[in-house]
């Protein structure tokens, strides 16, 4: 599965479209990391669990999107697309959405 | 009065530890930008004309908070406006982090160019009264990487 944010892949061809395919998910963080955060808001500087927490939520917004996608017979997602909401206090969806296709090897 | 003298410690320990913090974080920041200098990521769409590449989704996040000192300062901001100086240095150290660290996926990777960054704001955290508590900043763009024969 090729994934990438252009709208087209060097060296391949569109051969069919296959419409919009999307993936989501949404996480809380738990009490502990809640209270560290809110010391690091006297001190400042790098919230290193969130950081982790929403990297690895996006990973898996990202994997749902691929199966999507390799389910309905694409070999690659292009114009990838991730955005971040906070739905409520504490918790967050990530969001990740893309146009599956089909592309084969250019050999002009 | 006890409220006072609780304010006053939490403005000197914003203060002095963010101050330390942000330079500190400048100075890593700007070494790096320094290293990864021959990876140039840009927003342009239009791909140029070269065909053995593979391309590779790369991103880098990071969340960042802001000490009570600077957040004090924005409240006082808020009264009289104008440039909130203090949140500008913190967002603008968080983008380029962000971008950083998707440069350093990628050159792991072995890219040559980033193309298409794009770039996400968002507050996570909401802390008292809706202030802004943390941001988290992500920067993600596609890779060309030279593919191995």
């Amino acid at each position: 599965m090729i994934l990438t944010n252009l709208e087209n892949i060097t060296g391949k061809r569109i051969t069919k479209h296959l419409g919009v395919v999307s993936g989501s998910t949404v996480r809380a963080k738990h009490v502990g990391r809640d209270i560290m955060a809110s010391l690091k808001n006297i001190f400042g500087g790098e919230l290193k669990g969130y950081t982790e927490l929403l990297h690895e939520s996006r990973e898996e917004a990202i994997k749902r999107m691929e199966q999507q996608a390799s389910s309905i017979g694409a070999n690659a997602i292009l114009n990838i697309r991730l955005t971040t909401s906070s739905v409520a206090q504490g918790a967050a969806e990530l969001f990740a959405y893309g146009t599956a296709v089909i592309v084969e090897d250019d050999h002009d | 009065m006890i409220d006072l003298i609780i304010l006053l410690t939490l403005l000197l320990l914003g203060y002095g530890f963010g101050h330390y913090a942000e330079k500190k974080h400048y100075k890593d920041i700007i070494q790096r930008e320094k290293a990864l200098r021959n990876l140039p990521s840009v927003s342009s769409k239009v791909l140029p004309p070269i065909t053995q590449m593979d391309n590779e989704l790369v991103s880098g996040n990071v969340v960042i908070s802001v000490d009570y000192f600077k957040r004090f300062l924005a409240g006082l901001r808020n009264i009289f406006g104008g440039r909130v100086t203090s949140y500008e240095t913190l967002l603008d150290r968080a983008r380029r982090e962000a971008i950083l660290r998707m440069k350093e996926q990628a050159h792991a990777m072995g890219a040559k160019l980033i193309f298409n960054v794009k770039m996400e704001t968002s507050s996570i955290y909401k802390g008292r009264r809706n202030s802004v508590g943390s941001v988290e900043i992500l920067a993600y763009g596609t890779a060309l990487i030279p593919k191995q024969h």
